[in-house]
This record gives C-alpha cells, sequence and structure tokens, in this order.
C-alpha cells in the first residue's frame, strides 16, 4: 500500500475552492497584459482594459478546467521519457534560480558563474533520485539580458534531464523555444515529448504582470508545460490563516488556469505554488516552515480535487549551510511532499529563503529523495506468508545472509543511501578520516563530477545550440561567450 | 498619570482610538502642539523603535503604535504654521526598472513613515530619471532603492551616476537594498549606505539625515 497523507476533507476543499471561485468572479484580478485581457474579453469575461482589470465568470472557470490535462510526461534531450505528471507519482527536481551559490572551500557564499552552472548540470546527470534539472543558478558572467536562455543553454548543452525553468522577459521566450526545437527537430515533437516546464508567477494578492501572463500565453501556443507559482504570504499579504492562504492561492492559480487554457484548450500545466508564511520577527518568508510545508501539501490535494497534477518548492531550507536545520528541514519537506503526492518536488539543493544553492547539499539531498522514495514503496509482503520456512532456514544456518529470499529481495526492501549519509561503526568513521557530513558531501560530488561524460545530444545539435545562444548574445554586445572547459 | 504620558503609553500599545481621544483632550486643554507632540507621540514612538531595534517587538506591534501615532500627529498637523511642523526627513523609495518585486520596499516604506519620515513611494518597476526627478523637485533627503533580482542590481548604479550628473552637490543621499545586495555591492554601486531589513533601514536612514 502507498502510504499517503492528507490535511484537508473533501467538504473543506470544496469550500476553498467555491471560496476562491467567489472571489474571482467578484474581485476578480488584475492583469497588465491588453492581449491577454482582449482574449479573455473574448470568452465573455468583464474587462476593464484601461484599469487592466478582468473579473472571471464561474463557466469560464469550469471551462478552463474542463480542458486541464489530468497528466503530462516529460522527456529527456534523446527523447526518453523521464518524468510521468500523474496521480501519486513523485519526481524531484533541484530548487530553481538561486541568487548565489555556497562554495564549499571557503564556507562563503558568491555569484555563481558558467563553470559553476556546467558543473552543476553535470552533477545532477548523475544523481539517481533527481529526475529533471532546473535552472538552479544564474550564471553572473553573461549580459543579464540573456541570464535565463542561457541557463537553459548550458543544461541542454551538458545535461540530459528534462529542464524546470522559465523566462525573465517576454523577448527571451523565442530563443528558449527554439533550442527546444533544435533539440527535439520539429515543433510537432516537441509537443509530442515536452522537454521544459516553464514557471509562471502570479503576483499575490491576485494580479498577473505583463511578462508572466504573456509567458502563459506563449508557452500554451507552443504546448510547452507551465507550472503556476502563486506565492500568498501568510499573515502580510494573504491571510494569516492557512485556510485563508489556500483560498487566495487557489483563486491566484486558477486565474492562470483559465489563461492557459483559454490560449490552447489541453494545454500541459503543473498546479504549483511557492506560498510561505511570513515571520513577523525577520521579515522573512521560511519555506522549512512546517506551516509553509502544510499548505503546499494542501494546495497539491486541492490541485488533485481539480484534476491537475502538481508542483511545490518544499523539501528545500533556509540555513546558511549545510548543517543539521538544512537537513531537518529538506528531510521534513520530502518527506510530507511524497506522502502528499506532490508531483514535482522543487527544492533539492537549495538553503537561504531560495537564495543559495549548494552543490554538496544537493548531493546530500539526493538521498533524501532516495529514501523517501523508497518509503513511498511502502510495505507489501513478498513469498511472506508463510514465513515460517524461512524461520526454519534460519534456525538451522544460523543467518539469512545468503538465503534465496534475501538474495532475491534485499535491494527491493532496502535502499542503500552514498556514503554521504554515515552508517559506519565509530572506529570504522575514523579509520576513513572521521569525514564531516559537508567532507563527504563534497567527496561525492567530485566523484560525481569524475564520472560525468557527455551527454547524448550530437555535435550537430550543439553547434546548432551554441549558434542561437551567440546569436541571442551578440543582440545584447556580447561578442563571446564565457569559455566551457571546466 | 499626566495626559502627555497616557498618549505615549497608549501608543505604545497600539491603541489609535485612545491616542486620537487623548490628543484631541490635549489640544483642548491648550496643550501647545509641538510639546503633545515632542513629549507625547514621539516619546511612544521612540520606545517602539528601540524595542524594536532590539527584536523585544516585532513588525505588527510596530505598525499598530505607528497608525496610533498618525491618529494623533494628523489631528496636530493643522496647528503647526507652515514649516513650523518638525520633519524627520524626505525619502523616495522605488524598486528598480526591470523588477516587480515590492513586498520588501514596500514593508521598509511603511516603517520610515511609521518612524515619522515623509515617504513618496514611486513603486515598481521605477525608471531612473523618476528617481533623480522626484528626489530633486521634492526637496528629498534620500533616495532608497529595491531590487531583489541579480540581473537589476547594475540598474542601481544608473540610478546613482544620473543623480550624480543632475546633482553633484552630493545632498540626496541613496540607501540601496534587497536580497542580492550586500555591504560589498553597495560599494560597487556607489550608493551611500545599504540596509538589510526594515528596522535596520530605519536605523541607516536616520543616520543618513542626521538628528534633528
Ligand atoms: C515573493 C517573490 C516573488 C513575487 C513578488 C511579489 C511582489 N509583489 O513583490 C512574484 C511571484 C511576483 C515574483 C516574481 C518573480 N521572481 Co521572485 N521571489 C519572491 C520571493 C519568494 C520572496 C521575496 C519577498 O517578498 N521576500 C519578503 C521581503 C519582506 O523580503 P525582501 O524582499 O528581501 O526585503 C527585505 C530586505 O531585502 C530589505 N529590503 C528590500 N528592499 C529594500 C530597499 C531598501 C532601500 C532597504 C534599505 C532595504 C530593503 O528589507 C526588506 C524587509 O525586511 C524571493 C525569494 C527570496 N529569498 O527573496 C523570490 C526571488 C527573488 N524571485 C526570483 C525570480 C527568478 C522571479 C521571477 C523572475 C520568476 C519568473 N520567472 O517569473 C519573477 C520576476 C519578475 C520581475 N521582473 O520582477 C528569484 C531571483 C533570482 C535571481 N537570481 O535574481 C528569487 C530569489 C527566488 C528564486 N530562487 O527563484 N517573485
Amino acid at each position: 500500500m502507498r502510504p499517503k497523507l492528507k490535511f484537508l476533507s473533501e467538504d473543506l476543499i470544496r469550500q476553498i475552492v467555491d471560496e476562491s471561485v467567489g472571489i474571482l468572479c467578484k474581485l476578480g484580478v488584475e492583469l497588465n497584459n491588453v492581449e491577454v485581457l482582449s482574449m479573455l474579453s473574448d470568452y465573455g469575461a468583464e474587462v476593464d482594459i484601461p484599469n487592466n482589470h478582468v473579473t472571471l465568470k464561474e463557466d469560464i472557470i469550469q471551462k478552463a478546467l474542463d480542458t486541464s490535462p489530468k497528466s503530462f510526461k516529460l522527456y529527456d534531450v534523446s527523447g526518453v521519457e523521464t518524468n510521468d505528471f500523474s496521480g501519486y507519482k513523485v519526481h524531484f527536481t533541484p530548487g530553481s534560480a538561486a541568487l548565489n551559490i555556497l562554495d564549499y572551500h571557503d564556507n562563503r557564499i558568491r555569484k555563481p558563474l558558467t563553470s559553476d552552472y556546467i558543473k552543476y548540470a553535470k552533477l545532477v546527470n548523475g544523481l539517481d533520485h533527481i529526475k529533471s534539472q532546473s535552472t538552479a543558478i544564474i550564471p553572473a558572467d553573461v549580459h543579464d539580458k540573456i541570464s535565463d536562455s542561457y541557463r537553459l543553454f548550458l543544461s541542454l548543452l551538458y545535461g540530459d534531464k528534462p529542464v524546470i525553468t522559465g523566462t525573465f522577459t517576454i523577448e527571451a521566450f523565442e530563443v528558449m523555444k527554439n533550442m527546444q526545437i533544435t533539440v527535439r527537430g520539429t515543433e510537432a515533437e516537441l509537443k509530442e515529448k515536452p522537454l521544459t516546464v516553464f514557471s509562471a508567477c502570479p503576483t499575490s494578492p491576485l494580479k498577473w504582470s505583463d511578462v508572466t501572463s504573456q509567458n502563459v500565453v506563449d508557452c500554451a501556443r507552443y504546448s510547452i508545460p507551465v507550472e503556476f507559482i502563486s506565492m500568498p504570504l501568510s499573515g502580510f499579504i494573504a491571510p494569516v490563516t492557512l485556510t485563508g492562504t489556500l483560498v487566495q492561492h487557489t483563486a491566484e492559480t486558477l486565474s492562470g488556469i483559465v489563461i492557459s487554457q483559454l490560449t490552447n484548450p489541453g494545454a500541459p500545466m503543473l498546479y504549483g505554488g511557492s506560498p510561505a508564511i511570513f515571520d513577523v520577527r525577520y521579515e522573512t518568508t521560511p519555506m522549512g516552515a512546517i506551516e509553509t510545508m502544510m499548505i503546499d501539501c494542501a494546495y497539491n490535494e486541492i490541485g488533485k480535487y481539480l484534476g491537475l497534477p502538481t508542483q511545490a518548492y518544499i523539501a528545500l531550507s533556509d540555513a546558511k549551510q549545510l548543517d543539521a536545520q538544512a537537513g531537518l528541514e529538506t528531510g521534513i519537506g520530502a518527506t510530507l511532499a511524497a506522502l502528499s503526492g506532490i508531483n514535482s518536488i522543487s527544492g533539492p539543493g537549495m538553503l537561504d529563503f531560495e537564495s543559495c544553492f549548494s552543490l554538496e547539499k544537493l548531493a546530500l539531498d539526493n538521498e533524501i529523495c532516495g529514501m523517501t522514495l523508497r518509503m513511498l514503496e511502502g510495505i507489501t509482503p513478498k513469498e511472506d506468508f508463510p514465513t515460517l520456512p524461512r524461520l526454519e532456514e534460519l534456525l538451522q544456518e544460523g543467518h539469512l545472509l545468503i538465503s534465496d529470499h534475501s538474495m532475491k529481495y534485499l535491494n527491493e526492501e532496502q535502499y542503500f543511501p552514498k556514503p554521504i549519509i554515515d552508517r559506519a561503526n565509530r572506529p570504522r568513521w575514523i579509520d576513513e578520516g572521521s569525514l564531516t557530513l559537508g567532507e563527504r558531501a563534497h567527496r561525492q560530488v567530485k566523484e560525481s563530477l569524475d564520472q560525468y561524460s557527455s551527454n547524448s545530444l550530437s555535435d550537430d545539435v550543439k553547434k546548432e545550440l551554441v549558434r542561437l545562444m551567440e546569436k541571442e548574445a551578440k543582440k545584447y554586445g556580447m561578442d563571446a561567450l564565457p569559455a566551457r572547459d571546466v | 498619570m499626566e495626559l502627555l504620558e497616557q498618549i505615549s503609553i497608549s501608543l505604545q500599545k497600539g491603541d489609535h482610538q485612545k491616542v486620537y481621544d487623548l490628543t484631541k483632550e490635549a489640544i483642548n486643554n491648550n496643550l501647545p502642539p509641538k510639546e503633545i507632540l515632542d513629549d507625547g507621540l514621539l516619546v511612544g514612538m521612540n520606545v517602539i523603535s528601540e524595542k524594536f531595534r532590539m527584536h523585544e517587538i516585532f513588525l505588527p506591534h510596530v505598525l499598530l503604535a505607528a497608525k496610533a501615532m498618525y491618529a494623533g500627529l494628523d489631528q496636530l498637523k493643522p496647528l503647526f504654521i507652515e514649516g513650523e511642523m518638525p520633519n524627520r526627513g524626505k525619502v523616495v523609495i522605488g524598486t528598480v526598472h526591470g523588477d516587480l518585486h515590492d513586498i520588501g520596499k514596500n514593508l521598509v516604506g511603511i516603517m520610515l513613515k511609521g518612524a515619522g519620515f515623509e515617504v513618496i513611494d514611486l513603486g515598481k518597476n521605477v525608471p531612473a530619471e523618476n528617481f533623480v526627478e522626484t528626489a530633486i523637485s521634492e526637496e528629498a533627503d534620500v533616495i532608497g532603492m529595491s531590487t531583489l533580482l541579480t540581473t537589476t542590481v547594475p540598474v542601481m548604479k544608473n540610478v546613482i551616476e544620473l543623480l550624480k550628473s543632475k546633482q553633484p552637490n552630493g545632498k540626496v543621499k541613496t540607501i540601496i537594498g534587497g536580497a542580492p545586495i550586500t555591504g560589498e555591492v553597495a560599494m560597487e554601486m556607489g550608493a551611500t549606505t545599504y540596509g538589510y531589513d526594515a528596522a535596520n533601514a530605519v536605523e541607516r536612514v536616520k543616520q543618513l539625515v542626521g538628528d534633528r
């Protein structure tokens, strides 16, 4: 039996959804994009263009929900299926878009560079339990107008796994789409086998910027999946109660679903978010707070109720270093998220309120993910009835270390984490250098990087990707891209 | 208890109705407006600021107290002769061009207002010229800029340079803040200073304008 966790009764879910639909039909949303406003108006929404405002109607919302796909899949650069976003299936992906990287060597933060990104992409390629890349850091050694497309470019050049990403501007969409078409061959094949998910953030409360609403439209047109990232902050720019926050999150996310589905019915979407409580003592948005995690798991239940696959920023920490807090917040988050069946769990590798990325933490978190995924397998009998003969064997042999039953099921029943997780006895631990968690994680990072060979794209495709990127960089006065020989 | 002390205490409790009533009473008793302000409202607000700075109380308490302060202050304002109203300083604040993150900036604005500064909030995605023109035409003391994106950090430099070219005497000081901003970044951008949260911002802005 797959273990499951629920925070909301179906009655409460219905109440939350009804309330949020009511809000969309009464208060509506601010939408700073004339093209999107006029589209909504064509479908009968009440639009006030001078005031950038739209009030929705129940039937429009229902129509959008009716065409929302219940599931979709992602495929790696060579077209192999990696992520099935359906039902209670869960997949982990690194946290995204950190401002800083935590440098192992001096334990200080700094701006990430191209070389960091390449290491990151290579590392992700080798991590078993991380099913997609995310554009986790923003290299600071390119023009900021290409910082979004450049991350995707490096991910496609060095990694195999699909990419969770997003644009910072309307203009960047074009080249980011073209890179994907280059990898797949044709627009139709890209549609058939999605390679990326684009994050699209409404602004709490109840607002869509020009850029993000346009991104939703552009993605929908090419059937590029989007994840809606609504971020109500409980007690600050959302009600202080978790239920009230859920109502606001539902309303904001539903408005995104409407924009996407009216543009292109059936366009793939993840019902996502990055809500948080607001800690009035520190003026921060703690991702590791238990209440934040409860909101995540609960809106995922609402997404499932509405029939959509889900996503959340959870399984990450607000700690500044790879310390006990980093482990506990990530571990609790991963466990709760997996039990709740959040389909795309964004978080591993991330520290400091989504603002700092650590390769060492990512390697550690990969183990947390491994354990969590094992937990989801649950407890199922495997030739356990009768157990009597096994005990007879045990009494006779004195152990079951090499019994047929053990040999058959050992690897299924037990997950063996990499030696980042310390399971040695003390003398052996001392013998092997008394390594701290950070040292073990760093060793793992180095090993994974050593094992990397190359990704599976052909040289021709890579050349075309480079050409596209260089052309884009030239637009902003960059005659050459940073060196990539790390 | 003396009336002014009662005003200070009610303000600290965040009881805006009581501060309103007591201020009215003080005005009716012909107490000089400057005394009501200095020995009543500001005494209370200074206690609150200090407790906030020491992390003894948190944002909501300060906001309640600030609301209470304005319940009194708004009645006093018309009683001051033009130019006589003590003024802590004027701050033009906004999120720089290209960035739509305004939560932190808003918080800083609210707290500056609470601390008695006049705040002109230009909103988000603010072009450099707006910052500079407003600061000059409004005779502001400080420009406060916020950004949360790596990509828009350099935009702050544009504002600071434009300011320098339009007003080389350095009369208008600059303070910057937001997740990517550190002391080092502030130096690089040429800002006068930086702040890392709302309490810190208030403290730094106070330093910038000097005690008045
Ligand atoms: C909420 C949020 C949003 C909301 C913003 C809503 C709003 N009205 O502001 C929305 C959803 C709209 C959003 C959008 C985007 N976001 Co955002 N967002 C955040 C998040 C989670 C929290 C920010 C926040 O409000 N914090 C709470 C406030 C109180 O804290 P604060 O802003 O830091 O402010 C405090 C201090 O910094 C200081 N301060 C701030 N300003 C000033 C000014 C002065 C003068 C002083 C003295 C002090 C000061 O005092 C404040 C009070 O304590 C951050 C994560 C993070 N760790 O910061 C990401 C984050 C900033 N966002 C990020 C990104 C990538 C985006 C998008 C580009 C995503 C996308 N693809 O669409 C868009 C940007 C659109 C644009 N052009 O601006 C990245 C930035 C990455 C980078 N390297 O630049 C972050 C770090 C998250 C991440 N890892 O992905 N975001």
